[in-house]
């Protein structure tokens, strides 16, 4: 009793009590009432998104040839809490794969989660998933889980396709809708058509423990998002001219263009060499890649696409039409030549022997250095400045689509350069140079380069006397015709139509003529029309070019065709442009000994000197 | 003359109801916690929640027990209680078996005991026992001291298994000293203590001796006592400072990895919601996405899906968040201060310091392991880890809370005798 003294004391009991329930009470309203982060932790963490991958599209050839589809292959999945292997070297040699793969594998995936399933081993083959399978219940915490993997039946058109892989970081970085390890379309018509092509994921949402169990849908399946199939693409490539071009082109370098100048759709588009597209998928991609990556000859670079090359003489027929257009020659107009044409005892550009002075049309026919060096002086110096002359001059070149890029549905491409005014100021000093100076740009030399697909595209201006559609792969997405103004409106060049008969009568001759330059190339049936051409290379033998349409009238396809180190231009490319022609107008040869050396023909141990 | 009271004549109702109260709601979320888990029966002896209801009904006989002795019972064995609970932690640090680094269990072959549950009720019965004499005068050292050391004892055999949670809440019956006029100023101390413990590590060392040397200057220019406080403050400063100093080669030194990782959660130095942090995270959202109404019955995801650890027995506030909302929490705090009031009021009617005593002490246990169990799971407190009386999953916390509290009910119910 002495001590009740001390009863008031109890009310430091109610306060310690009565305060720390209110202190609890307040916290707690404070998470499960105001803040409602917590209500979305805790659906993420039940409610597991489980994506439901879509079919990619396949990509057929203009004439509905199925070149690429989908084949099933398998990733090995792991979920590291879960291994409990008795047997690792079994699971290593059904895989394929060394112990040292293993660990590393192992380790990553335990370093990114225990709970969850990482990837161990991507894209394994049918075969091998169907062993692995029959055993995988001696290997738990490891399971298959399907995916699609690219094939290519016809094993052609690499360049053009492109190929799939798994998606690069930096795409995962910029685009939410990829989640790592989706595919992606790299390079080719694979990614210049991604969006058509991959689909729309859809979403299925299930209700899963802290094992990642499944335990039902969530909210019967109310959220669920169906996955859209890719679109199928048809291509304006003609599988059949593509394949007979890379057999042309096996064992040589450079490449073929091949349009059909009435709508601009690409026929044949090679680089050589080139390679099986089916090496790029699956496992072996990454060591086939790798290997032509080292590759001296380049394989996976697209030459008809990246590659510049001087145009050569091919480029006269430009010069032609621009001293047609700005009346400085006529179709009679003849100039001498003294096996080339002499400007100084310093300056000379050389010419082969031939009968003199020739005409215009007789000037194509036997590709005369002269007869250009000429026009080309007097295109330029119709101006009072060697400047304003070529300004002039440069812009009718540029309406041919040179010196710019075409900007058209495939995934990559060049420029080329038609040098600027100022490009030959920086050169030669301000009003320091004249015609002369840069008279190499007459027959096609100098700084100018283009690549190979605008040179078929200036043979189609051609073949159109005029005018062109930007050079383009698809015709259809999901059956639709592209609608895409585009490629259905065309260009017209600088130069008057009438200009053009003259020009391509000279390109007749070339075949026909006595003196032409390509008349072994020459075709029984068929008016072709063509021009040879030769790009000087410095570091070896010289480029071999042509370019050439058929039929003279209502032309059916515009072509150039290079072929590195192959000499003169009517050594390999003007053959093998007959007989692309040929192949595609008739779908035969007649010239089958011709065929036979251009098959044959091997020029990649002409190793360009290094 | 009490022989021919009835069995329950004097029996507090009110603690009883909420007693029972109590282990139904507990029960029930011990049954949710376990619900979905497989295709077993949950009902059996299998499972936890027919092995709580076991447990539940062994608890009742205990009660029948304790409340058909008589009430001189405890204050006459009670030191013999002492004895035989302090032989039981001693022997549970020879025979017991280690489970998670400690030895807290003694294995009695399908079940386990955890002695230190039970060594409760002896502690509190000794003290009553001491504290009871007649005349004793808790303002002198000595009398302190033994006080004191009945706490002690047990304290240090706790911390040898180790189980750092037993031994907190066997330290807070030193409240029932305050209770019973040990100077206000060591509870000053005490409290002066934890604050600059808490400070000492939430700022490191030397931004604690900053702030402890300024405030100590404030509070001496503010009082202004003249020359003679001058000595007092400097001797104050240097204790506190040492004090820091101690704190800092506690955390740092004596204290485990793990330990530490739970101090640094709760005062913010980490932030890991997938190491060390994982568990008071998915703590929260458990009861966090109750929201106010829960979510019902059976319909919790969280703890049903195992995202919560030991979901039916630290843990089972969890569940009680998550489907009964903070309409469940509100229940279940409200029946504990209901509980813990009642307690308070129950005791301070007592004409005997011995049933006094031990009044103040089952409140001041219960509201140990009360706050400290929810405050961890919402993250106030680090994961301490003990039981929610009369809620938790557990045969031997059920049963030593059931026979710390019914003691009292049945002292209460003699409240009319002197006792001693
Ligand atoms: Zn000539």
């Amino acid at each position: 009793m002495s001590r009740n003294k001390f009863a008031d004391r109890r009310l430091f009991f109610y306060f310690l009590f009565g305060g720390s329930a209110v202190l609890l009470l307040i916290t707690l309203f404070g998470i499960q009432v105001i803040n409602n982060s917590y209500k979305i932790s805790a659906e993420n963490n039940v409610i597991k998104a489980v994506t439901i991958y879509p079919e990619r599209g396949y990509i057929y050839d203009r004439e509905g040839v199925l070149l690429v589809t989908n084949q099933r292959a398998y990733d090995l999945m792991v979920t590291p809490r879960q291994v409990r292997l008795l047997d690792t070297l079994a699971l290593c040699e059904i895989i394929n794969i060394d112990l040292e793969y293993f660990n590393k594998n192992i380790k990553i995936a335990k370093r990114y989660s225990t709970r969850k399933a990482s990837l161990f081993l991507k894209e394994i083959s049918k075969q091998t998933a169907a062993q692995l399978q029959e055993r995988l219940y001696e290997f738990p915490g490891f399971y298959l889980q399907e995916r699609t993997m690219r094939q290519y039946p016809e094993s052609s058109a690499a360049h053009i396709l492109g190929y799939v892989s798994q998606v690069p970081d930096y795409i995962l970085k910029k685009d939410d809708y990829y989640k790592r390890n989706d595919n992606y379309g790299i390079s080719g018509v694979e990614s210049s058509y991604e969006k058509d092509l991959r689909g729309v994921q859809g979403t299925q949402y299930l209700i899963r423990d802290v094992w990642n169990r499944p335990k039902g849908s969530f909210a019967n399946g109310e959220y669920d998002s169906l996955a859209v199939n890719g679109k199928d693409i048809e291509l304006s490539i003609d599988i059949q001219l593509q394949e007979y071009a890379e057999q042309l082109m096996l064992n040589k370098k450079g490449s073929i263009v091949a349009i059909e100048p009435s709508t601009g759709e690409i026929l044949s588009l090679v680089s050589s060499p080139y390679y099986d597209p089916n090496l790029l998928v699956g496992r072996s991609r990454s060591p086939n890649f790798n290997r032509m990556y080292k590759d001296a000859n380049k394989a996976l670079f697209d030459r008809s696409l990246l590659a510049e090359y001087p145009p050569g003489s091919t480029f006269k027929l430009v010069n032609a039409l621009i001293g047609l257009q700005e009346g400085v020659i006529y179709d009679g107009t003849r100039f001498t030549c003294d096996e080339g044409w002499r400007f100084s005892a310093k300056l000379k550009i050389g010419c082969h022997a031939h009968r003199s002075p020739l005409n215009l049309i007789e000037s194509i026919e036997q590709s005369c250095n002269a007869y250009y060096c000429n026009t080309f002086r007097r295109i330029i110096e119709k101006y009072p400045t060697a400047a304003a002359g070529y300004e002039n001059w440069r812009n009718h070149v540029l309406s041919f689509g040179l010196g710019k890029f075409l900007d058209n549905d495939l995934y990559t491409g060049r420029p080329g350069r038609v040098p600027t005014v100022d490009f030959y100021n920086k050169q030669y000093g301000e009003k320091r140079w004249k015609a002369p100076t840069v008279i190499s740009l007459a027959i096609g030399q100098d700084a100018l380069v283009v690549s190979p697909i605008q040179m078929a595209n200036m043979c189609a201006v051609i073949a159109n006397r005029g005018h062109y559609y930007t050079p383009h792969i698809v015709r259809k997405v999901d059956g639709a015709p592209l609608n895409d103004s585009t490629y259905s409106v065309p260009k017209y060049t600088s130069i008057g139509k009438k200009h053009y008969s003259t020009i391509i009568n000279g390109m007749e001759r070339v075949f026909i003529g006595k003196h032409g330059t390509a008349k072994t190339a020459r075709l029984k049936d068929i008016e072709i029309c063509g021009k040879t051409g030769t790009a000087e290379n410095p570091h070896g033998d010289d480029h071999s070019i042509f370019i050439a349409f058929a039929p003279k009238d209502n032309p059916k396809i515009a072509l150039a065709v290079y072929v590195e180190n192959g000499g003169w231009g009517s050594t390999w490319a003007a053959p093998i442009a007959s007989l692309m022609i040929e192949k595609y107008l008739t779908g035969k040869i007649s010239n089958t000994k011709q065929e036979a050396f251009i098959l044959n023909g091997n020029l990649m141990n002409t190793e360009d000197a290094k | 003359m009490r022989n021919n009271k009835t069995f329950f004549a004097n029996i507090d109702w009110t603690l009883v109801t909420i007693y029972f109260c109590m282990l139904l709601f507990g029960w029930l979320n011990i049954y949710a916690a376990n619900y979905g888990e497989g295709a077993y029966n949950l009902i059996s002896m299998q499972a936890e929640p027919g092995k709580q209801l076991f447990w539940i009904a062994t608890s009742c006989v205990w009660i029948f027990f304790i409340l058909l002795l008589d009430g001189k019972f405890y204050t006459t064995f009670s030191y013999l209680i002492y004895a035989f609970m302090v032989l039981l932690l001693i022997g549970v640090l020879i025979v017991g078996k280690e489970i998670g680094g400690a030895k807290s269990w003694y294995d009695l072959g399908s079940f386990s005991m955890q002695p230190a549950e039970f060594a409760k009720v002896g502690v509190l019965l000794a003290l009553s026992k001491y504290l009871s004499q007649l005349n004793l005068n808790l303002n002198k050292l000595e009398t302190q001291l033994r006080a004191l050391a009945i706490l002690t004892l047990p304290i240090l055999l706790i911390m040898l298994q180790p189980d750092a949670g037993s031994a907190i809440v066997f330290a807070s019956l030193f409240l029932v000293l305050f209770r019973e006029g040990i100077p206000a100023v060591y509870l000053t101390i005490i409290g002066l203590a934890i604050t600059l413990f808490i400070i000492t590590l939430k700022f490191e060392i030397l931004t604690a001796t900053i702030i402890t040397t300024v405030v100590t200057i404030l509070f001496g220019y503010l009082l202004k006592k003249g020359r003679n406080s001058i000595k007092p403050a400097i001797f104050s400063l240097i204790i506190g400072l040492g004090f820091i100093q101690s704190v800092g080669y506690l955390y740092n030194d004596i204290l485990r990895p793990h330990q530490r990782s739970r101090i640094d959660l709760i005062l913010g130095k980490i932030d890991d919601i997938h190491g060390a942090g994982y568990n008071l995270h998915q703590s929260k959202i458990a009861i966090g996405s109750g929201g106010f109404t829960g979510k019902g019955f059976l319909d919790g995801t969280q703890t049903k899906f195992n995202f919560v650890p030991e979901q039916s027995t630290d843990f089972i506030f969890c569940t009680i968040g998550e489907e009964w909302g903070f309409i469940g929490s509100f229940i279940t705090i409200s029946l504990f201060v209901g509980l813990l009031f009642r307690l308070i009021i129950l005791a301070e009617r007592q004409r005997s310091t011995f049933s006094r005593v031990y009044g103040y002490g089952v409140a001041t246990i219960l509201f140990c392991h009360f706050f400290i169990n929810i405050a961890m799971t919402i993250g106030i407190m680090p994961v301490i880890g003990i039981p929610l009386p009369f809620f938790s999953y557990g045969g031997s916390s059920l049963w030593g809370f059931s026979i710390l509290l019914f003691i009292f009910i049945k002292l209460d119910a003699y409240r009319m005798d002197i006792l001693r």
